[in-house]
């Protein structure tokens, strides 16, 4: 390489590529808090909020499936709520009909959901955009009809293991890990299995199908002359979002004890995609945020401040807006930065521009709404919430 | 050495290449003519996103058009974009590591080539670099390194000084020119920047309306009177 024409004008001489500072900085934040959650969360919140932030890590995983179909791939699936329930609904099933070991449970009904999801994602390959969107969404339309005919296992016999007349006295929930049984036990021990799926997730990402995938993302023909096996790529996104999801429904399965169809819905499909572009698809922390959007605001409005959920579609449809808009990278990339801006305004290091006064406006209202929803009255809640994606739109020019 | 006979492709009702016959021998080859001559789409071909209608191309004894599409990047053959297709998410390291992981190429040789690759085309970014944070001439460049990645034999690079200011434009002709001496690939550059082409390309070929106009040294070809012709519109005064 001596005589290559630049090689006397490079900067840098050989960097190393392993393990450096910001690395080391995202691990232990990581770590941080992952040991928040097993030992500090429990501790600071009651037996009801800890139900909440077990299905809030159960989502999460369902969002992490999300982001990488449409973060790294591009492939929009609206039918991750329904791969979940199938998750779920098998879970409930084998857990009634055999005694394997819970971690054994886990990663069987990972693969048979796995199984599903491919055969959804090879009938689906050929199609994108749009098309793909309806026929995951149609997919998702079709499990909830199936669901609510045969119902959820209840401890009888035969294949859908149901029973309308169940002998209640001898009605068991689904079983949890013997190491697991409490609420509290079985949150740490969700907590745990999520923070496997996400590294498995992460390594996926940071390796070959990673980079095949984001090839992928960004032009087929750039991919296709790279030499990249396209149809193998996107199957194997799909068999791992299959996978994370289904081990989602199993850990769900066991923290409902018994389920119900009723729990899932078509539109929870739309709503988890919805709170996944507002976390931020392109990062896995995004997932994260995707969980807590998605179950602790429910719970928070129907349980700690008497507010009908329902209204949550209208907040996350104005988030959506303000995402799509102005933040395509979602909260995870899009709060830090603000954050910045906010203290650069502060300090007078930046003029207050007009643009800034309304994209502050637009935050406050989204903020301001919420409270209002909470506190005052719907009505006026959800105008003030409705104007913040109007102020985001103006606050662009 | 890649040669071309008779090829021929039809679209519905037009003829982008017309029964075309050329030779490109080696080193760095120039292929020219005017927006809608045929250039792309016999890029196009070459990566087997278009089949042709008749006509073969052997490239280094072989028979390209009977290997498969997604094979010819194993086999040697890399290409640019007209538009850009660097990959945004990704950094400059892993953009030129994924070629060299389906190039075929030994994998415990990947860092060093692919740094290699980087520092040749003069890059001098981190590799880390997020490619999406990148302006217009290092994504260039990141598409050039992405080229010459993993034992290239043969380059296709399409219009890669598109837009580019001429001073950089100047860098991007010392790194085209060095290819077939550093990496032994042949490289055929498509390009309408005339001194970027003579600078680099010993031989050039030119095409108009799908046909071969006129081929040979490029100084040459470039006083031909058909191809100032082909340029400048046929009304030339007697």
């Amino acid at each position: 390489m001596s005589e290559a024409p630049a090689a006397e004008g490079r900067a840098w001489a050989r960097p190393s590529l392993d393990i450096d500072r910001r690395m080391v900085v995202s691990i232990a934040v990581a770590v941080g808090l992952i040991l928040f959650a097993i030992f500090g969360l429990p501790a600071l919140f009651g037996s009801d909020w800890i139900t909440t932030f077990t299905s809030v890590i159960v989502y999460s995983i369902v969002a992490l499936g999300f982001g990488l179909l449409y973060g790294r791939v591009g492939m929009i699936s609206l039918g991750q709520v329904a791969l979940l329930s199938i998750g779920c609904w098998v879970g409930t099933r084998l857990a009634y009909a055999t005694a394997i070991p819970f971690p054994l449970l886990l990663i069987v009904v990972g693969v048979v959901v796995m199984a599903i999801g491919l055969l959804v994602g090879l009938t689906a390959i050929r199609l994108s955009g749009l098309y793909l969107a309806l026929i995951t969404l149609m997919f998702a339309g079709a499990t909830t009809i199936v669901l609510s005919v045969i119902d959820f296992p209840n401890g009888g016999g035969g294949f859908t293991g149901h029973t309308s007349s169940p002998n209640l006295s001898g009605l068991a929930n689904v079983r949890r890990p013997s190491v697991a049984v409490g609420d509290t036990a079985y949150y740490r021990y969700v907590v745990i299995v999520a923070a496997i799926l996400f590294v498995i997730a992460l390594l996926h990402v940071a390796s070959k199908p990673g980079r095949a995938w984001a090839t992928i993302r960004e032009s087929e023909p750039a991919a296709l002359a790279a030499g990249v096996n396209i149809t193998f790529y996107k199957l194997w996104a799909f068999a791992l979002a299959s996978f994370l999801t289904g081990v989602a429904g199993c850990l769900l399965a066991a923290l409902n004890g018994v389920s119900r169809a009723i729990n899932f819905q078509t539109q929870d499909s739309l709503t988890l995609a919805a709170t996944s572009l507002i976390g931020g698809i392109f990062s896995l922390w995004g997932a994260l945020i995707a969980g807590v959007f998605n179950q602790l605001l429910p719970f928070l409005f129907q349980a700690q401040w008497n507010v009908n959920p329902n209204f949550l579609l209208v907040v996350f449809g104005a988030g959506l807006l303000q995402v799509l808009l102005s933040a395509p990278g979602g909260l995870v990339d899009q709060f830090p930065k603000d954050m910045v801006n906010l203290g650069r305004l502060i300090t007078g290091k930046v003029p207050v521009t007009r643009q800034a006064v309304l994209g502050i406006g637009s935050i406050v209202a989204l903020i301001v709404g919420i409270v209002l929803l909470a506190t005052v009255t719907p009505l006026v809640g959800l105008i003030v919430v409705i104007l913040s994606p109007v102020l985001a739109a103006y606050s662009l020019n | 050495m890649i040669q071309i006979d008779n090829l021929t492709v039809r679209f519905a009702g037009i003829t982008p290449i017309d029964d075309m016959s050329v030779v490109f021998p080696g080193g760095a080859c120039g292929l020219i003519g005017p927006n809608g001559a045929g250039k792309t789409t016999f890029f196009n071909v070459m990566s087997g996103f278009v089949k042709p209608a008749s006509g073969s191309i052997t490239a280094f004894g072989e028979n390209l058009l009977k290997m498969a599409d997604y094979r010819r990047s194993r086999w040697g053959l890399r290409r640019t974009f007209q538009t850009e297709m660097a990959i945004e998410q990704l950094s400059i390291f892993d953009n030129v590591a994924m070629i060299h992981e389906h190039s075929g190429a030994k994998r415990s040789a990947r860092r060093a080539d692919v740094l290699a690759a980087i520092e040749f085309v003069g890059l001098t970014a981190s590799p880390k670099t997020k490619v999406g944070t990148l302006g217009a001439r290092e994504r260039r460049l990141v598409e050039v390194a992405r080229a010459v990645v993993g034992r290239p034999r043969l380059v296709l690079l399409d219009e890669p000084a598109a837009g580019l200011p001429e001073e950089e434009t100047g860098h991007l002709g010392q790194v085209i020119q060095s290819i077939p001496v550093e990496f032994g690939a042949l490289v055929i550059l498509v390009d309408h920047d005339m001194s970027l082409v003579s600078s680099c390309c010993a031989t050039t070929a030119v095409v108009d309306f799908g046909k071969l106009i006129a081929s040979g040294p490029t100084a040459e070809v470039l006083r031909n009177q058909q191809v100032m012709q082909a340029y400048l519109g046929t009304e030339t005064p007697v």
